[in-house]
């Protein structure tokens, strides 16, 4: 940190498109020889521990700004990371559980929209991925098609996008076009919210589907510019999509021309049965929440079973583990930033933080330990979530990273120009209504 | 000209727009570039920048245009996520106001709301909304509402969503932002708090986004008809028109700064932007010779025939553009030949009497007369007599400013940065650096006041 506050990290604001991997055409070439585990690194706010903005290094009061978010951004892409989430919901932010409509003045309730800070981090980096959790529920799927293809236009090839279901009933009052129930914990462990949540998954899938074929509506080529005969695109090359569900229609053709990687990398954060079977059938990467080695390996073979499910074909769905993080850092243990983070966020004696994925106070070998541990069952990566912005991402850069690539789990350069190349996922993606 | 010496000048307000989909655009010429790649917004923003411009504006549309069932391939086809093009042109523009134009019937005021704020806060104040409605069927067939909306009550709506937009923008105080570590208070209690019950929406809940740096991000709209005046009058802090002729233009800043007086506003907080296009040269001879030439190239024959197909409403392909305008009548109640296109001949019969009337009385052919009835070239001549146009225009109250688009995207709008810009700043009529840190300052609006202040009881 600066004294000004500000994150130092290399500066890089401009693209030079004359050196930028993304715009050569070497299209399914870009690959790496050697594959090292997906790192991936989660941003929410001013860190996913519901304390984190009472800490010294914590900035709450930059949360909306600009520079905030450039410069974590570009401190994760100083690590190498593979991409970077920008977390968002429809609402407010809250707790897994927290009561959504609870007038809370001890908790960070502000939130910026994810897509956009995505758009604005996106100049000023080159290399790291960019994915923003996106709401499906209630938006519009033309508009969310439109603009994470513009976000992978902007950032040349780097956009992924994090699919998110709201059942809530308070989300859908932000709106007033639908009425659904309120959710509590105790709906969904008693399985009372179960004809819902699927419905909403359903509907979520739907999305993903029609955005997915508005990304292929444009062919590659469609724009020929021929002069002679003045056609600036070639209208065979523009397709409608036609989507039909039972909750909304699109027509299209999209109005923005097919982005650089045809399509953006699509995830999905998923903790159960139905939120598998979502990602098996129309993500590229699924979020998965290992509590220990043997939830891990459950998991795993759960997300496989639900492949097999949806008869999932071509590339296999990336699993990655998510992890939160309060690292050794600052000169003082991770276990004891926990404690007093858990004391300041006022939770009940003995109840420290829970939270969806499992919580790691400890060293940078610590977390190394665990995605080695984690990797050999056959995950793909890990997504770390610091806990304390910027303290945990600052350690994660400076101390686990570099750890992590000592021990051949993380990778020492940007190897392509693509964020589907990163993740060695196919970058020759042909349009779906291209004739072959 | 007729302010008084010793006066201070007006400030001409300009806006840069960057040409989407449409025929004025060359996209033939060599030297024309991507209509989609980040390079081609960043190099127009970053020209306006330079050119001490207010802001850089993005036009919408939500479908592809069609002809026939046919998507036109003859124009510009393809446009980017508006919000998404102007977040990343905040990175690599300091001063620029962005300027999004988003449709008040295919988008809910929540999330409209949130994004144009959240575009105010990662541009550090300088996002702007131009409010249009829509309520044609073949748009609505891309959205989950789909083509519902009567036309009757497309302002209806849009009244509303901006009601509802304003109430959430007030929905924080600056004040309720607290951010006391020590003291573990965020935020004061009920910040964010909204509800609203109408003929048109029915919502509420809490909103997450703490006030906007410019207290109400700044609101642009168009309008002709008289609802649409009013409406505008009433509603937004700067208007485009589309009067680019003098006279014309000056009536209906009049008309409108009067309106806006009779809603109890301050007339000169009301900002009256016409479109104008350029063309420059060395001589007025060279600029009018390339004047003709741009309206020419932009109407070729086969553009000509689809631009009256437009308000013929038929199939115009078989007559010669050469030759003289169809002897047929418009289709009057034929579904919409051309869909996806604002309908800017509504009376179809007596324009294609007035077209054969001026077509008639100049000898003009089919192309002569789609050049002449859809191509302007607003201010044509060497950079001082366009430079004299502009200002006198202002200073006579002809507008407050343009917003200007050239022919050729991107570098289009770096000769009138380059040649027209500095006569401007040497005449005492544009800015040589900016003054104020947000949108509104540079414009000369002030910053409304929340609503909330006074009329929302607070939960504490």
């Amino acid at each position: 940190m600066t004294t000004d506050g500000s994150l130092t990290a290399p500066q890089d604001p401009a693209h030079d498109p004359a050196d930028d991997p993304a715009r050569e055409p070497a299209a399914g070439h870009d690959q790496a020889p050697a594959s090292t585990p997906i790192v991936a690194v989660a941003l929410d706010g001013a860190g996913w521990h519901p304390a984190a903005w009472r800490e010294p290094g914590a900035r709450p009061e930059a949360l909306t700004d600009a520079a905030y978010w450039v410069g974590l951004t570009q401190l994760a892409e100083a690590g190498l990371v593979d991409l970077v989430t920008f977390e968002d919901s429809f609402g407010i932010p809250v707790g897994p559980w927290d009561d959504p409509a609870a007038d809370r003045t001890d908790r960070v309730r502000v939130r910026l929209d994810a897509e956009l800070v995505a758009a604005r981090v996106a100049p000023t980096t080159r290399h790291v991925g960019l994915v923003p959790v996106v709401t499906v529920t209630h938006t519009e799927p033309f508009h969310v098609a439109k603009a994470l293809a513009t976000l992978d236009h902007t950032s040349r090839g780097r956009a992924g996008w994090q699919v998110r279901a709201s059942p809530s009933g308070t989300e859908a009052r932000l709106t007033g076009r639908r009425d659904l129930p309120e959710i509590t914990q105790e709906d969904y462990t008693s399985g009372r919210a179960d004809e819902q949540v699927a419905e909403r998954f359903a509907e979520a899938a739907a999305v993903v589907d029609a955005v997915r074929a508005l990304w292929d509506s444009w062919e590659d080529d469609a724009e020929i510019r021929d002069v002679a005969t003045r056609r600036f695109i070639d209208r065979d090359k523009v397709h409608r999509v036609d989507v039909e569900t039972p909750w909304f229609s699109v027509r299209g053709p999209s109005i923005t021309p097919r982005p650089p990687q045809g399509q953006p990398v699509v995830t999905a954060l998923a903790h159960a049965t139905v939120p598998y079977e979502l990602a098996a059938r129309s993500a590229d990467v699924v979020f998965v929440t290992p509590q220990d080695d043997a939830t891990a390996a459950s998991i795993l073979a759960e997300v496989r079973a639900a492949e097999e499910r949806v008869g999932r074909t071509g590339e296999p769905l990336r699993v990655v583990a998510d992890l939160a993080v309060v690292l050794d850092t600052n000169g003082r243990a991770g276990a004891e930033r926990l404690a007093r983070l858990d004391a300041r966020a006022g939770s009940a004696a003995g109840s420290g933080w829970v939270t969806d994925a499992r919580v790691l106070a400890g060293s940078a070998a610590d977390v190394a330990d665990v995605v080695e541990a984690w990797t050999a069952l056959g995950y793909d990566g890990v997504r770390l979530r610091p806990a304390v912005l910027p303290d945990d991402l600052e350690a994660l850069v400076t101390d686990v990273l570099p750890e992590l690539r000592r021990r051949g789990l993380a990778r020492t350069a940007y190897d392509a120009g693509s964020l589907r190349g990163l993740l060695r996922l196919p970058t020759d993606v042909p349009s779906r209504f291209a004739v072959v | 000209m007729s302010t008084p010496t010793g006066t201070p000048r007006k400030q001409i307000i300009l806006g840069a727009y960057l040409g989407g989909v449409n025929h004025h655009t060359l996209w033939h010429l060599p030297e024309s570039g991507s209509q989609i790649d980040f390079s081609t917004f960043e190099h127009t923003a970053r020209t306006a920048e330079r050119g001490r411009f207010d802001f850089f504006f993005l036009a919408e549309g939500l479908a592809l245009r069609e002809r026939d069932g046919q998507v036109f391939d003859q124009d510009i086809v393809g446009r980017p996520d508006t919000f998404t093009v102007l977040a990343s042109l905040a990175a690599v523009t300091e001063h620029l106001g962005l300027a999004a134009t988003i449709n008040a019937t295919f988008n809910e005021p929540y999330e409209l709301a949130r994004q144009i704020v959240s575009l105010d806060h990662l541009s550090g104040g300088r996002a702007a909304w131009n409010v249009v409605t829509s309520f044609d069927a073949f748009t609505g067939a891309n959205f989950r509402r789909g083509g519902f909306l009567d036309r009757s009550q497309r302002y209806e709506r849009a009244a509303e969503t901006i009601e509802v937009v304003r109430s959430l923008w007030d929905s924080w105080a600056a004040e309720d932002l607290v951010i006391d570590k020590e003291a573990g208070v965020f935020s004061r209690s009920g910040a964010g708090s909204f509800a609203h019950a109408g003929p048109q929406f029915d919502v509420g809940g809490w909103f997450g986004v703490p006030r906007a740096p410019q207290g109400h991000p700044v609101i642009l709209q168009a309008g002709v008809s008289p609802q649409g005046r009013d409406f505008a009058a009433a509603n937004s802090d700067a208007i485009f028109s589309p009067y680019g002729r003098f006279d014309e233009a000056r009536a209906y800043y009049q008309d409108v700064k009067a309106r806006a007086a009779g809603f109890g506003r301050d007339p000169d907080h009301l900002k009256i932007l016409p479109s104008a296009s350029f063309v420059l040269g060395a001589t007025e001879k060279e600029a009018q010779d390339k004047a003709r030439w741009v309206r020419e190239e932009q109407v070729t024959g086969r553009t000509a025939q689809i631009l009256l197909e437009q308000i013929w409403n038929r199939d115009l392909s078989a007559y010669d553009p050469d030759g003289p305008l169809p002897d047929v009548e418009p289709a009057l109640d034929a579904p919409s030949f051309i869909a996806g296109r604002a309908l800017t001949h509504a009376d179809r019969p007596a324009t294609v009497a007035r077209l054969r009337a001026q077509a008639e009385a100049n000898g003009w052919s089919l192309r002569q007369t789609a050049v002449e009835e859809f191509t302007r070239g607003s201010f044509v001549g060497t950079p001082t007599r366009v430079a004299d146009a502009l200002d006198d225009f202002v200073q006579d109250d002809g507008s407050d400013g343009f917003v200007i688009g050239s022919y050729l995207v991107p570098t289009g709008l770096d000769e009138f940065v380059d040649d027209v810009v500095p006569l401007l700043q040497e005449r005492g009529s544009l800015r040589t650096e900016y003054t104020g840190t947000t949108l509104r300052d540079n414009l000369g609006l002030p910053t409304p006041a929340r609503a909330g202040d006074a009329a929302v009881a607070r939960a504490v």
